[in-house]
């Protein structure tokens, strides 16, 4: 019996949802060699704006969840992404026409850093928080906190690892992201978002916008209600006119990196998105 | 439907409007004849109708003039019981200055509050307030045992009488909806007469009268159009379709309708009588659907602080917002507005 090919149709994400684009736009998504592979939609300012709706509307949940309950929610994306290896490898072959070893261990190095990261949740506190010393009989303690939503371009080289890589880092705090994502290779990360989708991360914590980083960037950078932006995949855009628009609303920025290894897991990215909030407190109540 | 039979040649009240239109009848059998009568409203086409409307796409430079209109027909409204004295003044000042960030904001049309806080509502306008020159902000008060209306005529009355000698240029009141289901609509005649009457000020003029419908508690379109009729006949000056207290509040179907009615008592008198949809619109998008059913329906000329009016709060600060993006090119956010 002969089978029907049905080519899947990627959507966005946004607040927990798959909606077509607004502007009703989609792409093609192409193999290395030229085939079709399927339709993706291309987001517009609208989605965006939606977008951070979204994540703002999600912040106070997620930042107010336990560090340990996100550890775990974390750690399930990195079981649930795993269990699903096979397609991911499958699409990236396809995709970046890479062989399915390289593919293979790029999912394998995404599960890695999903569960680096879950472990940070509950930790990154101690690091970056502190007991200050003070000439008094008070308390001086100083902890970080979430920045708010985040505006994230991903890493435009690789199709899943650049993705996990940027979105991963500020949601270890408590922020809420709105990644654009790879414009060449956009299919895996909307695969990821179904993975989310099915996870217990909730709604709006993670949105996922395909399309043009160059078209989408602008409007994110100079968003009002946006806290941070992470540059680190918009380096073919006019990244120093975005930094300038964010500059407009005091928003946090991290520059462009090149390279396959384009946000390197490192504390310094959770850091990167946290505010540190110092607290007074006597002693003498004790 | 069971109707006291022993009430039915009760004489009401000989409201002006009605002798003229009810034909010098003014007994409960002929209002209820003249209401009963009145055609039943095809629920299906108005939902359509009110769904077309909803369609119509509104950019650039229409929508700029239409975010400032929306905002010059606020009645901005706090009708908590944790209301203060200073919490009136802030929603004052907001009513004065929307934005601060930008004094070309138009002000809203008035500030409505509980019949006890007027004081304080008059007293923060200071000179902002209308005065004889009605350009300035009214102050509105919500009377007749707001929301429910489950008090004796007495008791409602005094309320009303209180908050115009209190210096409330409009009164909200509600019709008794209980009285309306039961079928006793020369009861909720009388009630409105009589509230109009206690709207009077010892100079002779008269607070003007919005008579809030309900009509999340009527139930059907049939009887928002009697209940908008009665209301009019009884001499309401706006008709209001809800406290904001009972969901559903307002919604685009249920205010055509009365925006039809309205269009039909202008037709048949060449009176204007203003609408106010209240409660459940918080968006911009919202709003100008409402601007153009009201440009659709009874014409642009209805799109004035004397004819028609959003009960509403957050609204404001979502136009705002969109003001905020038409003027700057880029999307603001809820930290650039005031919190309420």
């Amino acid at each position: 019996m002969t089978h029907l090919a049905v080519p899947k149709t990627y959507k966005l994400f946004i607040g927990g949802k798959f909606p077509r684009s607004e502007s009703g736009r989609t792409v093609e998504v192409r193999t290395a060699s030229g085939d079709f592979i399927a339709n993706a939609a291309k987001a517009s300012r609208k989605d965006a704006r939606d977008a951070v709706v979204a994540a703002r509307a999600a912040l106070s949940g997620w930042a107010g969840a336990t560090a340990y309950n996100r550890g775990q929610v974390l750690y399930r994306i990195a079981e649930l992404l795993d269990g699903r290896r096979g397609q991911f490898i499958d699409e990236i072959v396809q995709l970046e026409g890479v062989s399915a070893r390289d593919a293979a261990a790029q999912v394998d190095e995404a599960v890695d850093r999903w569960v680096w990261y879950a472990g940070w949740t509950d930790k990154f506190a101690q690091v970056a928080g502190n007991a200050n010393p003070v000439a008094g009989p008070y308390f001086n303690l100083s902890v970080p906190e979430p920045t708010g939503v985040v505006a994230v371009v991903v890493p435009q080289e690789t199709s899943l690892l650049g993705f996990v890589s940027a979105v991963a880092p500020p949601l270890v705090s408590g922020n809420t992201v709105v990644a654009v994502a790879s414009e060449r290779f956009p299919l895996p990360a909307i695969s990821l978002a179904e993975v989310l989708a099915t996870s217990d991360v909730p709604g709006g914590v993670v949105n996922v916008l395909t399309g043009s980083p160059a078209e989408l960037a602008p409007w994110l950078a100079a968003h009002a209600d946006v806290n941070a932006l992470d540059l680190v995949g918009a380096g073919d855009t006019d990244w120093v006119d975005l930094q300038i628009a964010a500059a407009e609303t005091l928003k946090r920025v991290l520059p462009p990196e090149q390279g396959d290894d384009a946000a390197a897991p490192s504390l310094d990215r959770i850091l990167a998105f946290t505010e540190t909030k110092t607290v007074w407190h006597t002693k003498s109540l004790l | 439907m069971t109707i006291n039979t022993q009430d039915h040649g009760r004489a009401i009240a000989p409201a002006a409007r009605a002798l003229d239109v009810l034909g010098g009848e003014t007994t409960e059998a002929g209002l209820r004849r003249y209401l009963e009568g009145i055609p039943g409203v095809d629920a299906v086409g108005l939902e359509q109708r009110a769904a077309a409307l909803a369609t119509r796409s509104i950019k650039t430079t229409s929508k700029a003039r239409a975010l400032d209109t929306i905002i010059s027909l606020i009645d901005l409204t706090t009708l908590e019981g944790a209301d203060t004295p200073g919490k009136v003044r802030s929603l004052v000042a907001k009513a004065v200055t929307p934005d601060a960030a930008d004094p070309t904001t138009p002000r809203v049309a008035a500030v409505c509050v509980y019949g006890d806080m007027v004081p304080a509502a008059l007293q923060a306008l200071g000179s902002a307030h209308a005065g004889a020159a009605g350009n300035g902000i009214a102050v509105a008060a919500v009377a007749t045992a707001f929301p429910s209306g489950r008090a004796s005529l007495p008791v409602k009355l005094a309320d009303t009488a209180d908050a115009v000698a209190a210096g409330a240029d409009e009164i909200d009141m509600v019709i008794d909806r209980g009285a309306f289901l039961a079928g006793r609509y020369g009861q909720v005649f009388d009630q409105i007469v009589a509230v109009k009457e206690a709207c009077r000020r010892p100079d002779g003029t008269y607070a003007h009268l919005k008579v809030i419908l309900e009509t999340g508690e009527l139930n059907t379109y049939d009887n928002v159009r009697r209940a908008s009729w009665l209301a009019i006949l009884a001499g309401g000056d706006f008709i209001k379709t809800s406290t904001g207290k009972v969901s559903p509040a307002a919604t685009l179907p249920v205010t055509l309708s009365m925006l039809e009615v309205v269009r039909d008592w202008h037709r048949l008198t060449g009176e204007k009588i203003g609408v106010k949809p209240a409660g459940g619109i918080r968006s911009s998008k919202d709003a100008i659907r409402y601007l153009v059913t009201v440009a659709e329906t009874v014409g642009e000329q209805w799109l004035r602080p004397e004819l028609f009016r959003f009960g509403a709060s957050s609204l404001l600060n979502d136009v705002l917002l969109q003001r905020q993006k038409t003027l700057t090119g880029h999307y603001s956010g809820p930290d650039y507005v005031t919190i309420d």
